[in-house]
Formats: structure tokens, sequence, C-alpha cells
């Protein structure tokens, strides 16, 4: 669990591109939230630069928005501070904290229009109104909105409900964006249009973000960092290459993506590499990189997609003999349930598989590489 | 469910089988409608027929006249006390908005267990009836009443205050009356604002006073009109307060009905004053749904 900065890479942001001024940083120290005797976030804490935009990832009831409300100011933290640019703000009242909030169910003011909407966060900071509405022109038309302005609310689709809702959060060009699942009420098709545009623009603004969703899919898309949570206490944080590739815990590599976990019962040394043996006496043999240091391991991932079946299993390290049990066919690959003569039951991924998938039923080998299979925390 | 339901042996198609039993005492499935009917007669014999005799009965006496609207319209004692009505209505309608409003905000604002035990403290009074409330207000306020005789004993006034008999006794005990019916509806206005809204405000730089003018206000609207439309009609045709606490300047129309039935027996024209009020309340709810609710704000999210 420790900080891995992400590298600036070609997705990096640029700080200092928006017009609005210098974008902050955003520091989580030691936050916790505690109802009555239920404590729904625990010591919680990570650090944003500049521009960054950071994925609370978890399931329902993971302490994720509770974390975002704190940010916010809509819930008191029970402990532990939050600093914007370097300055505390759990002190000070919401309406002074300048944070743009998109919510979940967007909140628009129902009885204003577009531009009203919009404009709303200006009006509050009495800006004059040449200026008030130069500035939802750009901002509507920055979210693809223009000629919608006289619209209320109720006569857009969801979509462009959004969109307003985003325009509104970022017209006042706050120094903290927060999304509350913003794609939550989205069909999947808009949903995916959505996540691209909106990464774009925070990039395009290089402003400093904090998303929070249970949908690791839009997570791994959209962030610089995920920090995964789950029951409130936070189980891994690192860009989302990290996250994917080296789950800390049997929670991370569960939560993202599909996992095959075998419980392995012994790990011994055979040369440069390791050798794990499982439960039901699968013998999987792991390089030291996979093995994380973790010699006494008692978890072992595989990826389903890192699977190879047929053939191509054949000269690989790790090779066994599986019957199909179940076969699903989803267009761009097929989904195998396979399991092992000694019962261990593995999920394949395979891609691009010509001709028909293979029967349920079918002995194959299934197998995969040293570097494939990692170790895991319980 | 379903399972403990079977465990104590309560099948809940069980509950079905009694209603499709029911049902099929009712014939057919589009008869149903059959339903409404004595609900209907019962208002078509006691309400509507009544209505078409008030109606009829202020134009033909047997012959066709409009000699009683004439006497309303140019009589000007008669013009007095309906502008009186009109006015004591719309007086009674803004105190009942001023004081249930902010009622209702901070109704809103509790715990709901809270606000169940306080909506009972506003109900509370209907229990009684409205003639009983009358009188406990003017044990209240006439001369010899509570209040005169606290006033005069603490040494505040020498002489008693005129509480009552005058329009200031009855503006009071019609507000009192009323109160609850401005603040039912702006409460549930003001539960229909989902709460997201407000941190919505906040969030985009809306102090507490601004966000309750920009957002709260405009969003209740729609429980202000109702409520405000429903105190005014009721007003309108208020008769005991009037009757009891009012003085003889205070007539109001449901006075003059009840003065021109039972003291001089004129039918006729009773019909005819029936008819002024109930005609002027009608358009003035048609007023008020053509103009008034097609431009306030829908509540709740879109």
């Amino acid at each position: 669990m420790v900080h891995i900065p992400p590298q600036a890479g070609p997705a990096g942001a640029a700080p200092g591109q928006r017009p609005g001024g210098q974008a902050a940083s955003l520091d989580v120290e030691h936050l916790e939230k505690v109802y009555g005797r239920t404590r729904v976030v625990s010591d919680l804490g990570f650090s944003l630069r500049g521009g960054e935009l950071l994925t609370l990832l978890g399931p329902s009831g993971s302490g994720k928005t509770t974390t975002m409300r704190m940010i916010a100011g809509f819930e008191e933290p029970t402990r532990g501070d939050v600093r914007i640019g370097g300055v505390s703000v759990v002190e000070r009242e919401v309406h002074k904290r300048d944070i743009g909030v998109v919510f979940q169910q967007y909140a628009l003011f129902p009885h204003l229009t577009v531009f009203g909407n919009v404009a709303y966060p200006l009006q509050m900071r009495r800006i004059a109104k040449a200026e008030i509405a130069r500035r939802v022109e750009a901002a509507v038309a920055m979210v693809r909105l223009g000629g919608f302005e006289g619209r209320l609310p109720r006569e857009l689709s969801g979509g462009q409900q959004q969109r307003v809702a985003l325009a509104r959060a970022i017209v006042f060009e706050p120094r903290l964006l927060l999304m509350d699942e913003p794609m939550g009420a989205l069909d999947k098709r808009l949903r995916e249009l959505m996540q691209v545009e909106v990464r774009q623009l925070q990039r395009a603004l290089g402003i400093t973000t904090v998303s929070v969703t249970h949908d690791q899919v839009e997570a791994l898309v959209m962030s610089d960092l995920i920090a995964v949570l789950d029951g409130g206490v936070l189980q891994q944080l690192g860009p989302p290459l990290d996250v994917y590739q080296r789950p800390a815990n049997r929670f991370v590599a569960d939560f993202l993506g599909e996992s095959n976990l075998v419980e392995v019962t012994a790990v011994r040394r055979d040369g440069e590499s390791w050798i794990a043996t499982s439960r039901r006496g699968l013998s999987t043999r792991m390089d030291a990189q996979a093995l994380q240091g973790r010699e006494t391991a008692s978890l072992v991932v595989v990826r389903p997609e890192n699977i190879c079946v047929g053939e191509a299993a054949l000269d690989l390290p790790n090779c066994y003999l599986a019957e199909i049990r179940e076969t699903l066919y989803v267009g761009d690959l097929v989904k195998y349930r396979c399991v092992t003569e000694g019962g261990d039951e593995f999920v394949v991924k395979s891609l691009g598989a010509t001709g028909a998938p293979l029967p349920p039923g079918r002995t194959v080998s299934i197998g995969w590489r040293p570097e494939h299979c990692l170790a895991v925390a319980p | 469910m379903t399972g403990a339901g079977h465990a104590t042996g309560l099948d809940p198609r069980a509950g079905w089988g009694v209603w499709e039993r029911a049902r099929r005492l009712i014939p057919g499935r589009g008869d149903s409608a059959l339903l409404l009917l004595p609900p209907l007669a019962f208002i078509f014999v006691l309400f509507l027929v009544p209505l078409a005799q008030v109606v009829w009965g202020s134009f033909f006496t047997p012959e066709f006249t409009l000699s009683q609207y004439e006497r309303i319209g140019t009589t000007p004692v008669y013009l007095q006390v309906m502008g009186r009505t009109a006015r004591v209505a719309a007086v009674t309608t803004a105190l009942c908005i001023l004081l249930g409003y902010p009622a209702a905000l901070y109704l809103a604002s509790v715990k709901p267990r809270t606000r169940q035990w306080l909506l009972l403290c506003v109900v509370v009074p209907f229990f009684l009836s409205m003639l009983i409330r009358n009188f406990i207000w003017m044990a209240l306020l006439q001369r010899s009443g509570l209040i005169n005789r606290t006033l005069i004993g603490w040494g505040v006034v020498d002489e008693p205050l005129p509480l009552m008999y005058n329009e200031f006794g009855m503006l009071l005990t019609m507000t009192n009356m009323l109160l609850p019916y401005t603040i039912f509806p702006i409460l549930s206005a003001l539960l229909a604002i989902p709460p997201e809204l407000r941190n919505a405000s906040a969030s985009l730089g809306g102090s507490p006073l601004r966000t309750f003018l920009r957002v709260t206000l405009p969003l209740s609207m729609p429980g202000v009109a109702a409520g405000g439309l429903l105190v005014f009609i009721v007003a309108l045709g208020f008769f005991i307060t009037p009757a009891l606490v009012g003085g003889p300047k205070q007539m109001m129309v449901s006075n003059l009905i009840d003065f021109s039935v039972r003291e001089v027996l004129n039918w006729p024209f009773a019909f005819a004053l029936a008819n002024v009020l109930l005609w002027g309340t009608l358009v003035l709810y048609y007023v008020h749904v053509r103009l008034v609710e097609s431009r306030l704000p829908r509540s709740g999210l879109v």
C-alpha cells in the first residue's frame, strides 16, 4: 500500500494549462468516519498532484462515497485532514471550499434552464453579467450542448443532463472536481463514450479530480491513480497498470477483472524459479518477480486472459490437462470454465477464437507462463 | 418472505384466492367502473341536485328574473359585504402563508420521528369541533377574558383591550383555524425537494441564505400556491367565526346568506348570494390553475 507516483506518460496531465491558474494538489490524511459504532472509513490517506485523476473504487458500502462527501464537506470527518493546495479545508464551510461536484443523479436545479444551471455558480460569485454569459457559453460549448441553453433539465436526455452537471461543476474553475458515480445513470454505450470525453476534458483543463465508482473498467480507463476500498479500508493505491497486474491481495485481484485464485499450501525453490503446490496437488512454476517476495504465499492468482488453451499450452512450463465444463461465447472472446484432473477450477478467456468454440466435455491442455502467476496476500 | 409465510401456514396466495372470489362478484373486468356507482349516486343526490336547485332558484321565482342579482349589484351594503369577504379571506391567506411557511420549513428540517410528533400537535386542534374552538377564542379574547384580565392584573393596561367583535379578533381566530391548511402543502412541497439540491447549491458557492432564496423557496412555491388557494377558498365561506368572534361590522357573505334564510326568509336572494360565492370561487380556481400553476416549477429530480 505504498503510493507509487504515476509516470507522466503520454496520458499525463499538463498542470498549469488551465486558464484559471495552477491546478491544486489534494492530500487526504488519516481520514476516518464513524457512525455510532460503525467505522465507515478508516485511516484513509492518499495524495494527488495537480491535474491528476484518482478513482475511489470499491463495492457498495466500501466507504468511497462517504470519503468523497467528506472531501466535498457534506459530511464531517471524525478524524483526519483534507488539504487542497496544501491548505486544510476540513473546518471550511462547503460553499467556501471551491470544489465542483458532479452528483450521482446530477442534482440539476429543475426550475432553472441549462443556462441558469451553468450560470448558478458564477452568480453565487457575483460575477458581472456579460462575463457570466461568456463563460457559460464557453462551458456549454465545451460539453457540446450549444443551442440547448434555454431547455429545462427535464427536457434533456440522461447523457445531456450529465453534461450539464459537468459544465456546471467546471464553469467556475474550481480547485478540485469530485464526481460521484458520474456514469452510473447512463447506458453502457453512452457510458463508454462519456468516460473518454470526461477524461479528455479533465486533462485539457488540468483539473485535479476525484471520481467515485464501482465500475472497474471505468476506473481503469479514466484514472491516473486508483484507490481500491473495501470495508472502509484502503486495499491498494496505484496506477491502473499496477493495480491490475500486481494486485496486493485477494480482494483487489477479485474485484478488478476476473481472477483464478489458487490456494497454495507449499512453495519451494527450484533453481532460478519457484514451485507452488496447491491444496489439491497442482504444482505451478512461478518466477521470482511473480512471487513478489512472498515465499510463504498462500494464494496465487492467474488471470483468465493469461491462460492458453490447446496446442499453444503444450510448450509452456505450466501445462495441465483439464476438462471443459462450460463454454460461454461472448463474441470477441470465448470463456471456458475448466477443471483440472486434481479438481482445481480455472476460468480461461480465449481471444479471437477461430472457428467454433470448444464444446463442454472436451479434455484440453491449458497452460500459463511462470511470470503470469502472481502470489498475493490472502 | 414466502418461506416465512409457508412456515406459519400463511400461504400468501391464499389471500389472493379471497380476492379472486371477491372479484368474481363484480361482473367482468371492464365493469369495475360499477364500483364508482354508489359514491357517484351519493354525490348526485346529495350534492348536485341541491346545487342545481340553488342555481335554479336564484333565477326562477318562479318566473325568470335577474332581480336578485340586480339587488346585490346595486345595494352598497351587499357589495361591502362581498368586498369584506374577499379582503378578510386575502388577509387570512397572507397571514397563514407568512406563519405557516417558517413552521413548515422547521418541520422539514427535523428528523422524521420528531416531525411526526410535531405534526400531531398541528392536527390535534382539529379533533375539537370548530364551534368549541371558537368558544375557546371567545373565552380568551372577550372584555373579561383571560388575556384582558391578565394584562390588567399585571398593570400593563388599565382598560380592557377590544380584542373581539372586530376584524382583529376575527382575523386572529381564522388564521389559527386555517394555519394547518398552509403548513401541510408547504411541508410536502419542501420534503419533495431532493436534499442533494441543497448540497449542489452549497458546493457551487451558495451560502445557506442564497440557497434558500434561489433553490428551496422557488421549488416550494407549488405548496405555497396550493395551501394559499385552499385557505382562501375555505376562508371565503367562513361562517361561525364571523358570527361569534366578529362584530356586526364583520358580516361576511355566509352570514348574509344565513341572515336571508333565517331572519327574512328570502330564499331566492340567499340562492343568488350563494351563487356569487360559488362562481367567484370557481373562477378563482380556474385562474389559479391556468395562470399560477402552469408557471410554477416542478419539484423533484428531473
